[in-house]
């Protein structure tokens, strides 16, 4: 059985189908490349992964388990990349980190000054929200990904304002969550190396656009 | 329970260290109040005799200040889809909320209070009535509130809109709070009145967490 499994997914946003009758499945340790044009669904498919949107027919399954049936141990195995940073303007970059850790159910100060070091913010780590660049916020919220630990990550255009330095860093924290057991699902236009992993094209699902909401 | 305070904890933070919006709130309460002596004249029968209303009014529209930004800040930095994700229920995060709310403004404004009954000169009696109907009644603005504040998201003009669905629905617990005043300074009974005021705020806890918390998914799809 595979760990997380996606069965003829359809997404309708506005009236309109984005995709429809999407199917995966991902062992562990995989990793699954999302690829389409611009408003092909990547985004819209990563936030049904999250459980942030439901679809409007077919189902996700965790170890063979409907996600629907227990949302709250579903945000427990996963982290969400979004296009929104999170970052609050008066908080500090150490502070953000424990917040999100401790409502992951982990706080671990050696995994958050892990997480510091890994995406090279240590020393930002007092410095408040609203003196950090576009690039250091993205790196604060990709740091939520090590500071604790969830076996399903789903990152939405990740290495956007992300520097060469940092896409690396990037790509070795997948490389060893993948090494771990850990399951990544990525949406890019950028390059990012992401070994052996399997290519989901969202033109192919396009859907014909008369289905209604 | 130690995400709720971890919770809990955060909004403070939030709220003490970008700290106009609570004094805000209480500096709106009191030049408002403030205002009427001037606007009805300075006679203490006629100020005694309203001062639990304008108290009240203006407790109600110094609440819905603050009420637009509960979940519009952690909307728009993308907060609010990683607080839905996270592995506890999202009453819990409302209830975290509709908590700091009270503390930062509720609560304040019960303090300022005392100040406002000496310019409308209200007895010591009915001023301790009127502090425990604030004690009752705040909690529940904030509770009633939060459902607003959550279905608004994403509209525009969000502020005005809230008003309009939350105001109406604050007229009982108006009503039985400047009753219980008034009843006091009669030298009536008033602890029926205040027992309504529970029993509202009692309602209000399920209904305002579960509705702000549904209203909260919503607005993240």
């Amino acid at each position: 059985m595979s760990q997380f499994a996606a069965e003829n997914l359809t997404c309708v946003r506005g009236g309109r189908a984005v995709f429809a009758r999407l199917s995966f499945s991902l062992e562990p340790g995989t990793a699954l490349f999302l690829l389409g044009p611009n408003g092909s669904g990547k985004s819209s498919l990563l936030r049904m992964l999250a459980g942030l949107l439901r679809p409007i027919s077919g189902r996700l399954t965790w170890e063979g388990q409907p996600i629907s049936d227990d949302p709250e141990a579903h945000g427990a195995r996963l982290h969400y990349v979004g296009h929104h940073d999170a970052v609050k303007p008066v908080l500090t970059v150490a502070e953000t980190l424990h917040f999100w850790a401790r409502l992951h159910g982990g706080d671990s100060e050696s995994r958050v000054q892990q997480a510091m070091e890994r995406f090279a913010i240590k020393r930002l780590a007092d410095v408040p929200g609203r003196l950090l660049s576009a690039g250091q916020k993205r790196r604060v919220n990709l740091a939520r990904l090590i500071a604790a630990p969830a076996p399903l990550w789903l990152l939405d255009e990740p290495s956007v304002a992300l520097d060469k330095a940092s896409v690396k860093a990037l790509e070795a924290a997948m490389a060893q969550h993948r090494a771990e057991g850990g399951l990544v699902i990525v949406s890019t236009h950028a390059e990012i190396d992401l070994p052996e992993a399997t290519i989901l094209r969202l033109d192919d699902f396009a859907a014909p656009s008369q289905v209604a909401a | 329970m130690s995400r709720f305070i971890e919770l809990l904890r955060r909004e403070l933070r939030l709220a003490l260290r970008q700290g106009s919006d609570s004094m805000m709130v209480v500096g709106f309460f009191v030049l408002a109040v403030i205002l009427f002596p001037f606007g009805i004249g300075p006679e203490p029968g006629i100020l005694a005799r309203v001062a639990p209303g304008l108290v009240w009014v203006n407790a109600l529209l110094a609440a819905m200040l603050s009420l637009d930004r509960l979940y519009q800040g952690d909307y728009e930095d993308g907060s609010l889809e990683l607080l839905i994700l996270t592995p506890a229920p999202l009453e819990l995060l409302v209830a975290a909320k509709v908590t700091a709310h009270w503390l930062t403004t509720g609560l304040p404004l019960m303090a300022a209070s005392p100040l406002l009954a000496v310019f409308l000169n209200l007895d010591a009696t009915d001023l301790g009535v009127l502090l425990l109907t604030l004690a009752v009644g705040t909690p529940t603005l904030s509770l009633i509130g939060s459902v607003g504040a959550a279905l608004v998201l994403g509209a525009r003009r969000g502020g005005v809109l809230i008003s309009l669905l939350v105001l109406p629905l604050f007229i009982p617990v108006l009503i039985f709070a400047v009753g219980a005043v008034d009843a006091a300074s009669h030298g009536f009974p008033w602890t029926g009145q205040l027992a309504i005021l529970g029993a509202i705020l009692l309602g209000a806890v399920p209904l305002g967490l579960y509705a702000s918390a549904a209203a909260l998914k919503q607005a993240a799809e």
